[in-house]
């Protein structure tokens, strides 16, 4: 087990409750114990979103959406959709791949639930995540690209021209936009110095000024690039060709109905709430709020663990927040704009976001060597940011190697 | 131009296609033989003072009096109306040609009219509805086949004397 | 019940390797009513478009031979659902032609008002269901809500939303209520917002420009050859609007009006109103250019209702009285077309001096307009086909009567 933090992860935890050789299955349980607890977030969230996105749409339509079941505020909508999907007749087909048919549901929803595993919704020393993994984002943009295989089956399983269209046009659309949005992830990474959004978040730790959307302007718009990338990859509008109502029925989807769409549309808004959170770590700050209330408050480590979680906890209320919000930015978007066609997603991505993010990446760097504290720093020199960009990360390894730290101390 | 100088116009250039034409109408129509309608329309069409670009509408009617009671005044014919207009010196014409209801007299055979519809493209879905509903036949059309009822669909039916059929892929019809 | 016939045609299609037979309805989101569109595809590139209608075709006209001229009047409503007033007008127009008939001023002026307002409920199913074909949706809504508005008006004219038979040979059927002009006021001074609204969500948006510049584009030649009319031939560049050039028993309804007909003259449109400005990316005669013309029409259309209104107050009473039943019709045959939303709708009667008509014929406008689908979608891409489609506003009802 890595030594870097200070805390035990829960899997050593357990494992101080069995004998020496049964190590792996307090592994098992501590996985179990994220596994549910992330499922209960994934799906909460999905239905939290359903029932929010009938609302914003009702609301700017000039309606007002589901105002009856459960309430005034329909808040049960969402309860009852699931049970009606749940008892629907299960329809497959004549002409539809038996296997691929019923594998691709689940296909999709697997890979929009892995990218939770890397994701913290914490921080500080250890960090609230269900695996701490030091190439995290890598992890996630990989995890997040398999998505298009359970598309991908759907279309084809189904047997219909339609849904084959709908597949073709999200195969084309997904892994185009891979590359931008790796590109717009990286940038944040590379001023970081580390693909651990542990460590990125921790990074941000002191008020909105160290937010590293504001670290210098090429990061701020590279946000912008993440932004239309992470709504082509995760096909709401004005990217969601491949769900076209008005032209393909439902795309890949025409052939689902009852559970195995409700996988799909869970999926969806799974990785929209995926998406929006790695953007709030990468760009806004992750778990620290615009002030550093948690630090004021006394709530961190050096006050106790009572203190500490309650600290996390916040913590992790303000991150979700901040993805929520990011959310309601992709509902929103997707109400007003009409849809693009294949060859404009196709030209948006190609010739706008790919150079823009290159030229972003390109400035970033330039200004990283120029200005290594970033614009704050420039601006307002603080001795403890200055320390803190300076000195070497929490977690790296006692000896770093020679090049780095005359790079890094001889500043 | 009103009808009567349009009319002479014609006379003057395509003498042999007029046969007929009724000026105290409402709307004045001119009587075209069937063999001379493609140049009539063309001539319509292109020469500069007349330039009736637009075909609004062509229609079958049926003369039959199927009413045994009621005396009729007519001989049983078909009349394929067209209704055109210039959009550049805003006149209007109609013509008519008028067919007999079988062609030959033999019961089934479809009466037979040239097609206008390199002259006009709007007549390509304009005749194919009269195909369908009044059973004329266009020569030289494209693609002659029903337009509103289904393509194997027996009978023309806004003919006077269409009865619908006892049943059509099980359905009954009357 | 299963029809066991394959359809001759596309059995003797030449179909090749790589092209795909599509097939788009009768049952499908966006093709404005049962129609079926069969795409021959290579790919995404659309090579040949074949539309097949017929499936709304209830024997309007058949049925017009056994009943009264003004018993055929509900038939005419259900041709173009959306615009039940002018396709009544225009068979009331009709059959007053052949029978020489005039109405009295307050009905002229009433028709006048109710053919614009139905005017402005055409266009904003048309602005709104476009956009939803391209992907937009809460326009949509908020057109739907303007209609609403107009819908409730006609339910207090004549009790119907949608199946009015309001407009009758000789008149119309009643005078307003009290209060109706008020209420009329009060919704054309809510309205003008909203068409502001709906060009900042629909006209200048990006998106929809990238969607329709350029796409499904008409000549003029080929929109008059096509028998295109309304505003699939104004957005073209021919100005031809019926209502003004239009032969005199029709232009007769709107003596003393004055309204501009939207159509590119002189490469600019009129100036009347502070419109948006046409963007560099689009052609004349393109989808964008018939989205405009619509919703620039709709300004041209409150005009007109508004002095449609200051008219009516000025008219001595008296509506007119419907045809009698037993009224029997003049031996002859009269023909004539009325400027529609959707286009020009032309009605012919024949008459053999009975009571009941021996032919009655509706000319459609979305008959011709769609005709000319397959020429436009020659080349295109298959989510353009929605867009040249939806900007053509076709009817099924009234293409199949």
């Amino acid at each position: 087990m890595p030594e870097y933090h200070q805390y035990p992860s829960l899997a050593e935890f357990v494992s101080t409750f069995l004998p020496e050789s049964w190590g792996w299955l307090a592994y098992v349980l501590a996985a179990l114990v994220h596994v549910a607890l992330l499922l209960v977030l994934a799906l909460t969230v999905a239905a939290a979103s359903n029932w929010f996105e009938r609302k914003v749409s009702a609301r700017m339509q000039d309606r007002l959406g589901p105002t009856r079941v459960g309430g005034r505020f329909g808040w049960l909508q969402s309860v009852a959709d699931g049970i009606k999907l749940l008892t629907k007749e299960d329809l497959i087909p004549r002409e539809a791949d038996g296997l691929l048919f019923r594998l691709a549901p689940y296909l999709s929803f697997c890979a929009s639930f892995s990218i939770y595993l890397a994701l913290p919704f914490a921080g500080g020393a250890g960090g609230w995540v269900a695996q701490r993994l030091n190439i995290a984002v890598f992890f996630v943009l990989a995890v997040a690209g398999l998505e298009v295989f359970g598309v991908i089956l759907a279309g084809y399983g189904s047997g219909s021209k339609w849904s084959l269209f709908g597949a073709m046009r999200e195969a084309a659309q997904v892994v185009s936009y891979e590359v931008p949005l790796a590109l717009a992830a990286l940038i944040p990474v590379m001023v970081a110095g580390s693909m651990d959004l542990v460590r990125i978040g921790n990074l941000q730790k002191d008020g909105f000024w160290d937010w590293l959307i504001f670290h210098d302007p090429f990061t701020f718009l590279t946000f912008f690039v993440y932004l239309t990338c992470a709504v082509a990859s995760v096909n709401r509008a004005p990217f969601d060709l491949p769900e076209a109502e008005s032209e393909l029925v439902a795309g890949f989807m025409t052939e689902y109905s009852g559970f195995r769409w409700s996988l799909f549309f869970m999926a969806e808004y799974a990785s929209m709430f995926a998406v929006s959170v790695l953007a709030a770590i990468l760009f806004f700050g992750g778990w620290n709020g615009p002030l550093p209330l948690a630090e004021w408050l006394g709530l961190t480590q050096s006050h106790g663990g009572l203190a500490a979680y309650a600290g996390n906890f916040l913590g992790m209320c303000n991150l979700l927040a901040k993805s929520y919000l990011g959310v309601i930015v992709m509902m929103w978007l997707r109400w007003t704009l009409p849809r693009l066609r294949i060859d404009q997603v196709m030209t948006v991505c190609l010739k706008y976001c790919i150079p823009v993010a290159a030229a972003m990446l390109l400035g970033a760097m330039v200004w990283c060597y120029a200005l290594p504290g970033g614009l704050v720093r420039a601006v307002r020199p603080h001795p403890e940011a200055a320390a803190r960009w300076g000195a070497p990360p929490v977690d790296q390894p006692p000896h770093p190697p020679a090049a780095l730290a005359a790079g890094k101390g001889g500043r | 131009m009103d009808t009567p100088a349009i009319l002479e116009k014609l006379k003057q250039n395509i003498g042999s296609g007029i046969a007929g034409s009724n000026l105290e109408a409402i709307d004045p129509w001119v009587e075209v033989a069937p063999g001379a309608l493609p140049e009539v329309c063309r001539f319509l069409r292109d020469e500069p003072e007349l330039r009736f670009n637009m075909l609004h509408c062509i229609s079958g009617v049926d003369y039959l009096q199927t009413d045994p009671k009621k005396k009729s005044e007519w001989e049983p014919h078909l009349e394929v109306v067209y209704h055109l207009s210039s959009l550049v010196h805003r006149h209007r014409l109609v013509l008519k040609v008028i067919l007999p209801r079988w062609k030959d007299n033999v019961e089934g055979q479809l009466p037979e009219v040239p097609t206008v519809s390199d002259i006009w493209r709007t007549a390509d879905w304009h005749e194919r509805e009269v195909y369908d509903l009044s059973g004329v036949r266009f020569q030289g059309h494209p693609d002659l086949r029903r337009i509103l009822c289904p393509e194997d669909w027996v009978g023309h039916p806004l003919r006077k004397d269409y009865q619908m059929p006892l049943e059509y892929h099980g359905i009954r019809g009357r | 019940m299963v029809l066991e016939r394959v359809d001759p045609e596309l059995a003797e299609f030449d179909v090749h390797t790589d092209e795909l037979l599509v097939n788009m309805g009768p049952q499908h989101p966006s093709t404005h009513g049962v129609l079926r569109l069969v795409l021959r595809t290579d790919g995404e590139v659309v090579k040949e478009v074949i539309p097949h209608i017929g499936y709304l075709h209830r024997c309007a006209e058949k049925i017009g031979e056994n009943l009264a001229a003004r018993q055929w009047i509900p038939y005419t409503d259900r041709m173009d659902y959306l615009a039940g007033m002018n396709m009544n007008l225009g068979w009331a127009l009709t059959v007053e032609k052949l029978l020489g008939l005039e109405v009295p001023e307050r009905a002229r002026h009433l028709r006048v008002l109710i053919a614009e307002l139905n005017r402005i409920a055409s266009h904003l199913v048309a602005a709104g269901t476009y956009g939803l074909d391209l992907g937009s949706f809460t326009p949509f809504v908020h057109c739907f809500r303007e209609r609403e508005k107009i819908l409730d008006l006609f339910e207090r004219v004549c009790g119907a939303r949608l199946t009015y038979s309001y407009i009758t040979i000789g008149g119309v059927m009643a005078d307003l209520p009290r209060g109706w002009l008020d209420e009329c006021e009060a919704f054309l001074v809510s309205f003008e917002p909203v068409i502001d609204d709906l060009h900042a969500l629909l006209t200048s948006n990006a998106i929809l420009i990238h969607r329709t510049a350029g796409i499904g584009v008409l000549s003029p030649e080929m929109a008059v050859s096509y028998g295109c009319t309304g505003p699939v031939l104004r957005a073209s560049g021919v100005n031809w609007d019926l209502r003004r050039d239009g032969e005199p028993w029709c232009t007769r309804t709107y003596v003393g009006y004055k309204f501009e007909v939207i159509a590119e003259t002189d490469g600019r449109y009129p100036q009347d109103a502070p419109y948006p400005p046409v963007p560099s990316a689009v052609v004349l005669g393109d989808c964008w250019h018939r989205f405009y013309v619509r919703m620039l029409e709709v300004v041209q259309s409150v005009k007109l209702a508004r002095q449609a209104m200051d008219y009516y107050r000025k008219s001595p009473p008296g509506v007119g009285e419907p045809l009698r039943l037993v009224q029997k019709l003049p031996k002859g045959e009269a023909y004539l077309e009325t400027e529609a939303p959707k286009g020009q709708m032309g009605f012919m009667v024949v008459s053999d001096g009975t009571t009941v008509p021996w032919r009655a014929r509706a000319r459609s406008s979305s008959f011709c307009n769609l005709s000319v689908v397959s020429e436009l979608c020659r080349g295109c891409l298959i989510a353009d086909v929605p867009a040249i489609v939806g900007s053509l506003d076709i009817v099924l009802g009234e293409i199949d009567r």
